[in-house]
């Protein structure tokens, strides 16, 4: 009974998890899509958790420790090199201290046209 | 237990308090993929996500069987080490085989995972009776020594932790195979066994389900566990080898997809809900983002995954290309600046060629220098221009290239006709006439962008070499199409130098 319940509760969750994520990726600007992959494979770095858990255990021989540090130091890599990169990759949404501004001067009322038109894209 | 915890008892370590902290997690993941959505929430979103994780790994430390830390701390300095340098300082250009070689390491983290549930509980595999301490499904009251449970695992952990097992090392294996196909040490093109594949690829996924069935039933073997993750290692290795470099993106999508299955797989495996919500979230989202680089590709994913390059074809189309006939004309920078500096809409198309040469900043440049001439200058960016979805749009913004110059495909296409000159740097598949044109051509039916339709082309390319997809370009040998053959950067410098010139 309680291992059946335990099973069950998790399907629903894992039934519930599915569902949200078709939702919220439903649409996306084809410019997103390789930093949104990027979020995504930082998030199942979660695997790091298996590894915290198991490797917390006592009773674990030597050869198992091994492998749980090399799983523990896979999934610190997936998760820290995972958000860094994508951090990297979103760079151009980032709001910057605005360089053209500075261009306005030598590159003519193009430069600034071109930037505000810019702005709109971002806000809309 | 752990006595240098002084923490033991508090609420701290309840079950319920950590079950909350993940509960916090969830929220904070799912606003964040909401966000990673959106251009203008996207930066939020992914630290949004990043501060979940932190706060799920916090909890996970609460846990109050939690031991071994210094073997904890070294796991955690190993992986810190070798990813924030990694993430820090790899070029903008070698992001996507960034992302494969991350998605790898999180599928082999989950089939090491599964490899030592096995060795932990594997002896109660497939019997209700038999030993104790088989304390993983109770994943978050692990008590050491104090756990025991009659009755070994259930059955269902078994089929988890081996489903988990399987896909993991796949994912493991056939990321890594990816980043060597991108890194270009091994070829971009198709290497397969030929039309013995499918069969190959079959027989190994019988043999690794078949060790599954066995491992679940109760074979109490490690070595039969070791085999499983051998058999799913060399599936991995035949399901990507032979996939074109062109489909590439689609197949990380899709292997990161399957890493997110295989970590709801290890939650379900180890009852813990963080692990089930985030790895099953990717699976998801992963599967809708992979369809979407799909359609963008006309490509169906049964197709690209059952290997080379449009199946029985693809080695005829190939070969054929090679024996083109025609003539390729080459110019010069000062021919091709006064070309741009008399025309009224040029169209830059850029691909991995200006990615590889850094051009972004020269390219904008150039444009600037045009539209000081009162050229109308846009770009036109191919769905998987570069090696992935958006990697062009990454690197004209960071160039300061305005937002709405940008085009996507599908509205760049019509506008082709009214362009004066396309100017391709470094692109080539995605402009190919034969994927619309050559039926026996291994792209046909990818969406390209019809620079043909334009009045000239001028083309700024190292050499002749063929692109990714390891084909000939029809585009070169058309007689209003000129070759300036050069590096991307300086060639495009070339360009302005002499337009300031005239």
């Amino acid at each position: 009974m309680i291992l059946a319940s335990t099973l069950t509760t998790n399907l629903a969750i894992l039934v519930l998890a599915g569902f949200i994520g078709f939702v919220v990726i439903s649409k996306v600007p084809n410019t997103l899509h390789t930093p949104l992959m990027s979020g995504t494979n930082a998030i199942h770095g979660i695997v790091l958790l298996g590894g915290l858990l198991l490797l917390g255990l006592a009773g674990l021989d030597a050869f198992s420790k091994a492998l749980l540090v090399i799983a523990v130091a896979f999934g610190t890599i997936n998760v820290i090199g995972g958000f860094l990169v994508t951090d990297r990759m979103l760079e151009m949404f980032k709001s910057k201290p605005k360089p053209p501004r500075v261009d306005d001067g030598d590159g003519g009322s193009d430069a600034g046209s071109g930037d505000g038109r810019r702005d709109e894209g971002r806000r809309a | 237990m752990i006595a240098a915890n002084p923490l033991a008892t508090s609420v701290l370590q309840s079950e319920d308090f950590i079950y909350v902290l993940y509960i916090i997690a969830f929220a904070l993941f799912i606003q964040g993929l909401r966000g990673l959505a959106g251009p203008t929430t996207a930066v939020r979103g992914n630290r949004t996500a990043a501060v979940g994780m932190a706060i799920a790994v916090i909890a996970t430390l609460l846990n109050p069987g939690e031991g071994n830390w210094g073997l904890i701390a070294l796991g955690i300095a190993l992986g810190v080490a070798v990813g924030v340098p990694a993430a820090r300082q790899v070029k903008m250009t070698a992001m996507p085989q960034m992302v494969a070689l991350f998605n790898g390491v999180g599928g082999g983290a989950v089939a090491l995972l599964s490899w030592v549930e096995f060795r932990h509980s594997g002896s109660t595999y497939g019997s209700h009776t038999a030993h104790l301490g088989a304390e993983l499904p109770g994943g978050l009251t692990l008590q050491t020594g104090a756990s025991i449970q009659i009755g070994g695992v259930p059955t269902y952990v078994a089929i988890f932790s081996v489903f988990a097992a399987i896909v993991g090392s796949i994912s493991f294996w056939g990321s890594n195979i990816a980043f060597g196909k991108l890194q270009e040490i091994i070829p971009g093109r198709p290497i397969s066994f030929g039309s013995a594949q499918q069969a190959v690829n079959m027989v190994l996924l019988v043999l690794a389900l078949a060790a599954g069935v066995d491992l679940i039933a109760g074979a109490h073997s490690e070595l039969l566990f070791i085999g499983m993750l051998i058999v799913a290692a060399l599936l991995g290795n035949a399901v990507v080898l032979p996939i074109g470099g062109a489909d590439m993106p689609v197949v990380i999508s899709l292997l990161n997809a399957f890493t997110g299955l295989s970590a709801a797989a290890t939650g379900m495996a180890l009852n813990n809900p963080a692990l089930i919500v985030a790895g099953m979230i990717v699976g998801a989202s992963g599967t809708i983002l992979t369809n979407l680089m799909a359609t963008a590709m006309n490509r169906s994913i049964p197709a690209i995954v059952a290997g080379g390059f449009g199946g029985g074809g693809a080695v005829a189309g190939a070969q054929g290309a090679g024996e083109h006939a025609g003539t390729v004309r080459s110019t010069s920078a000062a021919d091709a600046a006064i070309q741009l500096a008399y025309a009224g809409r040029v169209v830059v198309v850029p691909g991995y060629g200006m990615a590889v040469a850094q051009a972004q900043h020269a390219v904008r440049e150039l444009t600037k220098e045009l539209e000081a001439r009162q050229v109308e200058v846009s770009y036109a960016i191919h769905p998987v221009a570069g090696r992935m979805p958006g990697h062009m749009n990454v690197l004209l913004a960071e160039a300061d290239v305005p937002y709405d110059q940008l085009r996507e495909m599908d509205d760049a296409n019509p506008e082709f006709l009214r362009t004066d000159v396309s100017l391709v740097i470094g692109a080539n598949d995605v402009t190919n006439p034969a994927a619309k044109n050559t039926p026996s051509s291994p792209i046909y039916g990818m969406p390209i962008l019809e620079v043909a339709d334009s009045r000239s082309v001028i083309v700024i390319k190292r050499s002749m070499n063929p692109g990714f997809a390891g084909i000939e370009n029809e585009l070169y040998f058309d007689p209003k199409t000129s070759m300036l053959f050069g590096d991307a950067k300086s060639a495009v410098s070339e360009i302005t130098a002499e337009l300031a010139q005239i």
